[in-house]
This record gives structure tokens, C-alpha cells and sequence, in this order.
């Protein structure tokens, strides 16, 4: 007799999604660890778990690396595409890059930059003995394990809901961690709050906008909504509002314009390992979505999202640009940055250059352009952001601009460093970022946005204004008294790596960009 | 009219792959003098002197092994390395040795070889000494990558290290807060015209696939107008901001806050002139657009005339001979409009202006030196007997830039001012004016500070420069004398093949007797006597004149080039920046508060968040979607 429900037991192919799984599996090790290590070895043991895990991801990312295993897997849920591997590649780098500021703590004379007790209030005995004891939270490793994992799984994200959920993975754990500051505790909290109401807002929208789809295709894959696209109907409604609603969720999450209000207040407000970490991992993810979101299921209706999505790149590189001359302070000033970032990775998703759209093999489209672009930002960020920790005053790191007067003639090595990533932000020949700059432009152009270009490039010029405006305060200022108190404090070995790996990449993805533009350009490719 | 093909490159033999050496040894001493810090305090101002002259040593040997090739591979290839490969797009950083390159490379490094040397004396009591030289030689490097590179991406970005060692070097006194601001405003002047250049490189790459001057010289005749006119323009916004050209001139007088050997090497002899260098190595997209090389040559004219305007004056003697090299850059640039008959003069004058202006630029400092660095002209006179070698030395310059018969500027402006008349009357009668209007405030410049009685301040005594200073003066004199003998018959048909140029005929170091010729002559004797009228019979006061006089108030006043970028650049940017702070700040809080028309229900639900401001990022959110919504809407409907 035949079973009335037969249930498929569902196929996980699971050397494939290998860096996801082990990413997870690591985070829950961490979890684990916080119940049943003692104390005094958590924090050893987590640093190992989180970059045994890290590590152990690249290296299956590795063994399954090439277009023979590139595949939609886990039952349609996940593609596992070139742009796919590309970008859980830079991800998984710089979120090892990142883990190494998290341990970061000879800055502060042996601990870390984030709080020794979540659960006090500020300035309260409870914290100030919390401090006393070094009592700390070590349970930041498994969340950033498990942030990853999400980031890991959006833009592979082969329908709406597990993007949603991927989503939420992300977003849950830096909601936490953005609160975690050691010094300014109540900024920190504000930034906390912050990002998890507007970010719920965000989450709202984006679902709303998957219902919406839903009813208008039928289905949450990406294939058959291609296809629902494909064949126009009467009632379109439904899917226009259904897109604007999924793209603002995404666009949040990459900071653009007008949905990036968030940003400085966060980047401030967070500890500077997790600024860093967001600044990069999380645009990447969701920029990574974004892309299949458009390209994969909404590609049949380019003609509308287009020029939309070219309006907000303008409205993103201008706003950020204008408010980051403006800005005093150091992590406000690159998160309006990041803004800007954010506007000029948008550019090459506007053109929309892929091969169904003509591209030829070899050559650079949007997909591999942002991977390029992504690169070269994102050693940049997790260097200057390096630098930031180490300039510190009587309670933590000074951030306000005046206290970076003269560093540069001080320390002439930090500011030659801060020099180079703020030189490659600013897209200045041969650093890393006048590739990525080229590259997204050139995806823009090949898209026919040549009017965008032309925006871009006269708005990047802006945009060199103020890191140039860096460099010269590090140099050509002399340090007002008031600010005596600032010295910069040489890093631990951690922090040391991710400067020099920061530094040396954004020369030398700028003098010899080949590779990482083959790299690009062979997993460019967008699997449905 | 018959136009020689321009060369096809030919591979790099015999000495010519060392070219590169050219650029590194300059390159890796300023690394070494910036690095090693003060350890080379001592000795670093000689090694970085003796860079720029090893430099010179190879420019001569590849010189050398171009005069024994036959003409048609005086064009030489040196690859380096392949910079970015992907698809149909190729960047490859080549060298490119050609009668155009090798000349300014001569220039670069020989006239810089002896700045570098006179800067041993004039910084000598200097703090920053060390820095200096790194400087200096940074800049020596990006100049000759500029001038060498084989493409335009590649030459872009010796354009930027030019403009980065320009900014050091002119703010590098930067306890006077007015050099601070001086290479602020360069910088940010400058950032007009590197807007040009990069839309001129992105156009290149998209119509071409490559950005080398090969490619760009082939492809130029199959663009439509439009483009061609649109890169023609674009690339003359660019040479516009690296050489001070109207109306992107302001900083260049500001940018003598900057030591005198800078002013001389940078501001005067080499990078200034790279607009010119620009047009010319373009000669094959201006071929193609009368519109374009019709606009390089009135901005020439224009420049021409506002720098010669604004010498007349000032009192600051390295004002005088700022606005003097506007003036003459502008002869350039409006030779290098003409176009192909003319293209050869431009480079002729930009090599003698590079003698004679170099040198009077090293014989100010030498004044200045001798002066307490006094800059004030007024405060001089009667300098020709304490200071006998600067003297001599600055009036070989003097006469070579008026237009002496027989000196070198006499050969190149001349030359111009023909060409110019020839072409369009009304560009040649403004030059010839000009040369007049350059007589006279070049006669001023020498009565003021040599000629008439002493108007010393308390306790100057002045004296002859040291040795080390005065060397580079004489041996700069000389080409400012010889120069335009020797080459004026010569610079056209070595620099024909490089610049799509004609070979000229019947040319010899005898100056050729025109009637243009002769009245160039009667006009700049005028000039002479006019302000031999004006300052050599009077006496000059110590203080500045008041006037009533339109064209002095507005020369002292630059013709008003700072308030036109205020007006014009700097009043919309400030406004729209405070629009969008505002924006930020204000209005959309406002919103909430006020009840905007538009979001005011939705406004009004947000508002029991009551969450400070995140009240007013949600409402931003809101009205994002509803603005994004509403432009897909529109879009479908129209």
C-alpha cells in the first residue's frame, strides 16, 4: 500500500553550501563554549572556534571553487553561482580580517573595545565592577559567526524567504553588537536601538514587498517570478509595488540614499571592530542581493528599475559626498563615506551588464565590477578603520577630526597608511580603488548610462575633497592644545595584520589588478 | 599642405630599455629621503641633486641614439608592464621616446638638475631642507612620467603626482598661513581641470579600448564631430588647469607662496607648460575639430593678454613674472591652436621660455636673497651694482623675453606671432599688442629693481648670491642668449614626424626680415620707451600710488579671477551644501513636527515610535518608498 503522503527527504548538497554549514556549525561551538568552557579559557577557546571555522569555510570554498560545481542547490533555495563564491570569498576574508580587530585589545590596556557587562546600566557599580573584575563578552565571536552566516547565505539566496530569513540571520546579531561599546555607553545604546528599529522597518517592507510578489507570480523563487515578469498581465500593480518594497529592504542595507540615516549614527555609535565589520561584510551581502534580486528575478522589467535605481545612485554619491565634507568626526566622515560607496556601487547594478544583457565571455560586467569594487573598498575600510581604534584619549578612541592634527608628522607610517586608504577611496591612480572605480563605471557604461558616468566621475572628484581634507589634517595641521591629552597607541599583532594586509592590498590590487579582475570576470555568471 | 604620418613606434633597443631609469632614480631617492627621515639630513640635498643630473645623463645618451636613427624610428617603444587586461580594455604602461618626449625630458631634468643645485644655496638655512629635495624630486619623477608615458592614463598619472609635489611644494612654508591657503586654492582649481582630463580619458576608452596615443592618433579621424569636438575641449579643460589658462588661471599667482626654485622649476619652466604639452601630443583630435583648436587658441590669446594685464601691476616682483608666464604659456597654447604649422613653435617657445624664465625666476630669488626676502619692488632699485652677476644674468633674460633680435625669445614669439597673423589677423594683432604690453612691464620690472635710485629698508645690505647660486644663473643665461640661434633651424623638422607637423623649409639661425617681423619690433621698442617715460625718468615711490586708473585697479585686483570663482564655483557649492545639511538637519524633522502635506498620516503613525530621531530617519524611509514607488509609477505611464 502506498503512503498517501510521501514526503521527499530534501537533497542539501552539502559540500557545496560546505562554507555556510561550517560557518553555522562554528557559531553554535561558540554558543556551547560560552555554556561550558570556564571563563578564563573562553576567550582562547572562541578565537580558535571562530577562525578555525573562518579558515575551514575558505578552504572548502576552495576545494569546491570553478563552474563544475557552481549550481543551484538545496533544493532551489540556494544558488551557489560565480557571484555566488566570489563574494563569500571576500566575506569570509574580511570577516577574518574583522574577528582580528574583535580580539584586538592591547589598544586598551589589555581588554577589549566592548563592554564588560551588556546588562548594566551605564556608569552604574555594577559595570564599574564588571570592569574591575575583566569580566568580558566573550559571546561577540559567535555572533559575528553567526552574522556571517547570514551574510554568507543573502546573496545566495535563491528565493524571497530564505533571503528574509537570511536577512534577519544578518541583521540580528549586529543589532547586539552595535550596543556594545566599552566607552561612551549611552551612544552606543541609541545606536543599538536605532539600527533595530529602523532595521525592523526595513525587515517589514522587504516582507510586505515579498507577499506583494508573491501574489502577483505565485511563487517565492526567483525563476518563476523571472518568468511571471516575462509574460505581462493586466494587474501589474502588485509587482511594481512589490519591487519598490524588496528593494528599499535591500537598499537599507547598503546605505543608500534616502534610506541610509542610520548609518552615521551607527557607525559612530558602534564599537569600531563592528563599524568595520558592517562597513564591508554587510554591504557586500546585501549589495550581493540586491544583484540576484534584480538581475535574476526582476532582470524582464531592467527598463523600469533602471532608471530608478540610477536616481537613487546620484541622489546616494551626492548626499554622502556633501555630508561627509561637512562631517567633524572621523567615523561619521567614513560612514558618509560608505554612502558614497554605496552610490558608486550602484552604478555598475544600473547597467546591468550581464550576459543575457550582451556581455561578452572575459569581460568585466556588473556582477564582477562590484566584486572588484568591493575588494578594493573593503581592504581600505578594515585598514582605516584599524588606524581609528589606535588613536585613543583618556576614555577610548578620540574620533573627533582636531584630535588628528599632525599624527601624520608624528607617526609618519600610520599616516602614510591612512594616506594610502584614504587616497584608494578617493579612486586616485594606482591605488586599489581606482580599479574598482574603473570597473564599476565601465559596467555603467556598457549599460548605456553614460550620463551616469559622467555624474560619477565628477562626483568622486567631490568625494576626493574630503579624504584628501584626511590626509591634510594628519599632515599640515599642528594639534591644538586642548588635544594634547590624544596619543596613538601602537596595536597588538591583530590589528598590525589587518593595516598591513589593508595596506599592501590596496597597492597591490592597484598595480597589478589582473588577477583579481580575471578572478571577477570568471564568476561573473548568475545562476537561476 | 602635406602632413607627415605620424611615427609608428618600434620596438626598444640598444640603450633606449633603460629609459626607465629616467623616472626611478629621482623616484626612488624621494622614497629614500622621505623614508629614511632624518638619518639623510646631512647629505640628502646632494644625492637628490645629483639625481635629476644622472637623470640627464640618460636623457642625453637616448637623445644621442635618436640623432643616429633614421627619422622614421625616432620613435621608441619601451614596455614595462601590462597595468590592467581585461577583454578588449588594455592598459600598458609603456614609454615612449620621441623627438617630443626626449626634448622635454632634456628640459625636465637639465634645467631641473640646476635648480636642484641653486637650491642648495637658497635653502641652505632651511629646517625643512631634506623635505624640500624629497619633493623636488617626486616632482622631477611624475614630470617625467608625464612626458614619457605612452598613454594618456598612464601620463594622467604623472599629471597627479605633478599637481601633489606642486601642492607640497607650495604650501611647504606652511607656518605662513597665506602658502597654506595658496596650495589649497591650487588644489582645488585643479580639480576642474583633472575633471576634464579624466573625461577625456573615460571618453578615449570607450570609443577606442585603449587610451594610448597610438590608438587615439589612428582612431581620431573615424569619430563622429560631436565626440571628437567633446574630447577636443575636454582635454583643453585640463591643459587649462595645469597651466594657468583663462579661466582656470587664479592659482597660479597665489602659487608663488611656494620658494623660489619651485616657483622657477615648477610655476615657470616645466609643469605649467604640460597643457601645452597636452595639446600637442594631441595634435590628432584637434586636427579633426576646427571648433576645439579654434577654442584652445582664443583661450591662448585671452591669456595671453590677462597675463601680460595683470604684469603691468603688481609690485611683488614674483607676481610680475607669474603673470609673465601666463603670458607666455598663453603664446603657447595659442600656437599650439593654430595648429600643425605651428605645433613646433609652441614646443620652440616653451623650450626658451623655459631658459629665460627659469632664470629669471632664480634671479629674483637671488634678489629676494640678497634682500631679507623682501618681494616688494618698491623696496628695490639700484641693484644692477651690489648684485653685478644676477644682474647680467637677468638681463640676458630680459632681453630674451622682450624679443631682442638675436635672443632666444626673439626666434620662438616671433615665430608665434607670424604663424598667428597668418591663420586669423585678429589673434595675430592681440599677440603682437601683448608683446609690447610684455616690454613694458618686463622694462618696469628692471627699473624698479635695477636700475633706478635705492629705496632700501632699514638695515637690507644687500650682496651678491653665493657661488652655488650664481653658477646655475650663468649657465641658465646662456641658453636664454644662444638657445633660439641654435634650434631655430633645427626644432621644426626634428619635432615634424612627433607632432603630425610640416617640415619647414629655408629656416636658418639668421632672423628672417618680415614685415610682421619689423613691426613686432617697432612695438616692443614702444613698449620700451613707454615705461622708460613712465619709470625711468621719474622717481618710484615707496608706497603704492593711489590710482584712478580702471585697468591698474583691476590688474592689482588679478581682473578679478578670485571673485569670478566665487561667484561663480564657490557661492553654488556652499549653497548647496548647506541646502542638503539643512535638509538633513531640519527639514525632514520639520516634517514630522509641522505635518508635511504629504506624509502627514504616515508621519503622524511614526510618531508614536517616540524615539528621538529615529522618528524622522523612519519618515525619510517612508517617503523614500513613496517617492521610489511613485517614479516607477510615472515611469510605466509615460
Amino acid at each position: 500500500m502506498t503512503t498517501l503522503l510521501e514526503i521527499a527527504a530534501p537533497t542539501i548538497e552539502y559540500r557545496l553550501l560546505g562554507p555556510v554549514l561550517i560557518v553555522f556549525v562554528g557559531a553554535c561551538l561558540g554558543v556551547l563554549i560560552e555554556a561550558l568552557v570556564p571563563r578564563h579559557l573562553r576567550d582562547e577557546g572562541q578565537l580558535i572556534v571562530t577562525g578555525v571555522s573562518l579558515l575551514g569555510a575558505l578552504f572548502v570554498l576552495w576545494r569546491t571553487w570553478g563552474p563544475d560545481w557552481r549550481s543551484v542547490g538545496a533544493m532551489g533555495a540556494v544558488s551557489v553561482d560565480g557571484p555566488t563564491q566570489a563574494i563569500w570569498l571576500l566575506i569570509l576574508v574580511f570577516a577574518l580580517l574583522s574577528a582580528l580587530l574583535f580580539a584586538e585589545r592591547r589598544l586598551s590596556s589589555g581588554v577589549t573595545s566592548f563592554t564588560p557587562m551588556a546588562a548594566a546600566v551605564p556608569n552604574s557599580t555594577l559595570e564599574r565592577e564588571a570592569a574591575a573584575a575583566r569580566v568580558e563578552h566573550t559571546e561577540v565571536f559567535p555572533l559575528l559567526l553567526f552574522a556571517v552566516s547570514g551574510m554568507l547565505l543573502f546573496p545566495a539566496a535563491n528565493d524571497l524567504l530564505t533571503m528574509f530569513v537570511a536577512l534577519e540571520i544578518l541583521s540580528l546579531p549586529l543589532y547586539l553588537l552595535s550596543g556594545l561599546a566599552r566607552y561612551r555607553r549611552l551612544l552606543s545604546h541609541e545606536a543599538a536601538l536605532k539600527y533595530f528599529l529602523l532595521g525592523s522597518l526595513s525587515s517589514a517592507i522587504f516582507l510586505f514587498g515579498a507577499a506583494l510578489l508573491y501574489g502577483y507570480s505565485g511563487s517565492f523563487t526567483f525563476s518563476v517570478i523571472d518568468a511571471a515578469v516575462a509574460t505581462p498581465t493586466e494587474h501589474d500593480t502588485l509587482l511594481v509595488t512589490g519591487m519598490v518594497m524588496l528593494m528599499v529592504g535591500l537598499l537599507f542595507k547598503i546605505g543608500a540614499v534616502p534610506f541610509h540615516s542610520w548609518t552615521p549614527d551607527v557607525y559612530q555609535g558602534a564599537p569600531t571592530p563592528v563599524t568595520a565589520f558592517m562597513a564591508v561584510c554587510t554591504k557586500l551581502a546585501a549589495i550581493g542581493a540586491l544583484l540576484r534580486l534584480l538581475f535574476v528575478a526582476l532582470g524582464g522589467s531592467r527598463w523600469e528599475w533602471q532608471p530608478v535605481v540610477a536616481g537613487i545612485s546620484v541622489l546616494t554619491m551626492l548626499v554622502g559626498a556633501v555630508l561627509a565634507i561637512v562631517s567633524r568626526d572621523i567615523k561619521r566622515l567614513l560612514a558618509y563615506s560608505s554612502v558614497t560607496h554605496a552610490g558608486f556601487l550602484l552604478t555598475a547594478v544600473v547597467g546591468a551588464s550581464t550576459m543575457t544583457t550582451g556581455l561578452p565571455v572575459g569581460q568585466i560586467g556588473s556582477a564582477a565590477a562590484i566584486v572588484v569594487y568591493m575588494a578594493a573598498y573593503g581592504f581600505a575600510t578594515l585598514g582605516a578603520f584599524g588606524i581609528v581604534m589606535m588613536v585613543r584619549g583618556v576614555a577610548g578612541e578620540r574620533n573627533d577630526l582636531s584630535a588628528w592634527q599632525g599624527i601624520g608628522r608624528r607617526h609618519p607610517w600610520i599616516g602614510a597608511a591612512m594616506t594610502l586608504f584614504m587616497l584608494s577611496f578617493a579612486g586616485i591612480p594606482p591605488t586599489a580603488g581606482f580599479i574598482g572605480k574603473w570597473a564599476v563605471f565601465s559596467a555603467a557604461w556598457r549599460g548605456g548610462y553614460w550620463w551616469l558616468v559622467l555624474i560619477a566621475v565628477i562626483l568622486s572628484l567631490v568625494a576626493a575633497y574630503f579624504y584628501l581634507r584626511v590626509v591634510a589634517v594628519m599632515f599640515f595641521s599642528e594639534p591644538a592644545t586642548e588635544v594634547s591629552d590624544v596619543h596613538v597607541v601602537m596595536p597588538g599583532l591583530g590589528t598590525t595584520v589587518v593595516i598591513a594586509v589593508g595596506a599592501v592590498m590596496s597597492v597591490l590590487l592597484g598595480i597589478l589588478p589582473g588577477w583579481i579582475v580575471d578572478l571577477a570576470a570568471s564568476a561573473s555568471q548568475l545562476l537561476r | 599642405m602635406t602632413l607627415l604620418e605620424g611615427l609608428t613606434p618600434v620596438a626598444a633597443t640598444g640603450l633606449f630599455p633603460l629609459a626607465w631609469l629616467m623616472i626611478a632614480i629621482p623616484l626612488v631617492v624621494a622614497g629614500l629621503l622621505l623614508l629614511l627621515g632624518r638619518v639623510t639630513d646631512g647629505f640628502g640635498h646632494y644625492v637628490a641633486t645629483l639625481a635629476p643630473i644622472a637623470s640627464f645623463v640618460v636623457a642625453v645618451a637616448l637623445f644621442a641614439g635618436l640623432l643616429g636613427r633614421p627619422e622614421a624610428q625616432r620613435a621608441v617603444t619601451v614596455p614595462m608592464y601590462t597595468w590592467i587586461k581585461t577583454g578588449s580594455w588594455t592598459v600598458e604602461a609603456n614609454l615612449l621616446i620621441d623627438p617630443l618626449s626626449i626634448v622635454f625630458a632634456l628640459l625636465v631634468t637639465g634645467v631641473g638638475g640646476l635648480i636642484h643645485v641653486y637650491s642648495i644655496g637658497y635653502m641652505a638655512h632651511d629646517p625643512g631642507r631634506r623635505r624640500f629635495f624629497a619633493y623636488l624630486n617626486l616632482f622631477i619623477a611624475a614630470m617625467l612620467t608625464l612626458v614619457l608615458s605612452d598613454n594618456y592614463l598612464v601620463l594622467f598619472v604623472g599629471w597627479e603626482g605633478v599637481g601633489l609635489a606642486s601642492y607640497l611644494l607650495i604650501s611647504f612654508w606652511q607656518h605662513k598661513p597665506t602658502a597654506a591657503t595658496a596650495g589649497k586654492k591650487a588644489f582645488v582649481v585643479n580639480r576642474v581641470g583633472d575633471l576634464g582630463m579624466t573625461m577625456a580619458i573615460f571618453t578615449m576608452l570607450a570609443m577606442f579600448g585603449s587610451s594610448s596615443f597610438e590608438a587615439v592618433n589612428a582612431g581620431a579621424s573615424k569619430m563622429s564631430p560631436f565626440w571628437v569636438t567633446l574630447l577636443g575641449l575636454l582635454l583643453l579643460v585640463g591643459a587649462c588647469g595645469k597651466s594657468a589658462q583663462v579661466p582656470l588661471q587664479s592659482w597660479l599667482l597665489d602659487a608663488m607662496e611656494g620658494p623660489t626654485p619651485v616657483s622657477a622649476l615648477i610655476h615657470a619652466a616645466t609643469m605649467v607648460t604640460a597643457g601645452v604639452y597636452l595639446v600637442v601630443r594631441s595634435h590628432a583630435v584637434y586636427a579633426e575639430t576646427s571648433v576645439a583648436a579654434l577654442a584652445v587658441a582664443i583661450v591662448g590669446t585671452v591669456t595671453l593678454l590677462a597675463g601680460a594685464w595683470i604684469g603691468t601691476s603688481k609690485d611683488d616682483i614674483k607676481k610680475v613674472l607669474a603673470g609673465s608666464t601666463m603670458s607666455q604659456i598663453g603664446y603657447m597654447m595659442l600656437a599650439a591652436g593654430i595648429g600643425p604649422t605651428a605645433y613646433a613653435f609652441a614646443i620652440f617657445h616653451l623650450l626658451t621660455h623655459g631658459f629665460f624664465k627659469a632664470n629669471m625666476f632664480l634671479g629674483a630669488g637671488s634678489v629676494m636673497h640678497g634682500m631679507a626676502d623682501d618681494v616688494n619692488m618698491r623696496h628695490y632699485g639700484g641693484l644692477a651694482k651690489s648684485m653685478q652677476i644676477t644682474y647680467w644674468t637677468f638681463l640676458m633674460g630680459y632681453l630674451a623675453i622682450i624679443g631682442t633680435p638675436f635672443f632666444s625669445g626673439f626666434y620662438s614669439k616671433d615665430s608665434i606671432i607670424e604663424a598667428a597673423w597668418e591663420k586669423q589677423p585678429v589673434l595675430g594683432a592681440l599677440a603682437l599688442i601683448a608683446a609690447g604690453v610684455t616690454a613694458f612691464y618686463m622694462t618696469r620690472l628692471m627699473f624698479m629693481t635695477f636700475w633706478s635710485r635705492k629705496r632700501w629698508q632699514e638695515g637690507v645690505h644687500p650682496h651678491e648670491s653665493p657661488a652655488v647660486m650664481w653658477v646655475p644663473l650663468v649657465l641658465l643665461a646662456i641658453p636664454s642668449v644662444i638657445a633660439g640661434m641654435v634650434m631655430n633651424s633645427w626644432i621644426g623638422g626634428w619635432l615634424a614626424p612627433a607632432v603630425g607637423g610640416e617640415v619647414p623649409v629655408g629656416v636658418s639661425w639668421l632672423p628672417r626680415v618680415s614685415v610682421i617681423g619689423l613691426v613686432t619690433l617697432a612695438v616692443v621698442i614702444a613698449g620700451v620707451l613707454v615705461a622708460y617715460l613712465v619709470f625711468g625718468r621719474t622717481s618710484i615711490p615707496e608706497s603704492v600710488p593711489y590710482t584712478r586708473n580702471v585697468f591698474t585697479i583691476m590688474g592689482r585686483h588679478d581682473l578679478y579671477g578670485d571673485t569670478f570663482n566665487e561667484v561663480v564655483f564657490m557661492r553654488p557649492g556652499e549653497a548647496l551644501t548647506r541646502g542638503i545639511v539643512a535638509l538633513d538637519d531640519g527639514v525632514v524633522d520639520g516634517a514630522v513636527q509641522g505635518g508635511a502635506s504629504l506624509a502627514l498620516g504616515l508621519g503622524g503613525g511614526l510618531r508614536r515610535l517616540q524615539n528621538g530621531y529615529v522618528r524622522s530617519y523612519g519618515l525619510t524611509m517612508v517617503i523614500g518608498v513613496i517617492v521610489v514607488g511613485l517614479a516607477l509609477v510615472i515611469g510605466r505611464l509615460v
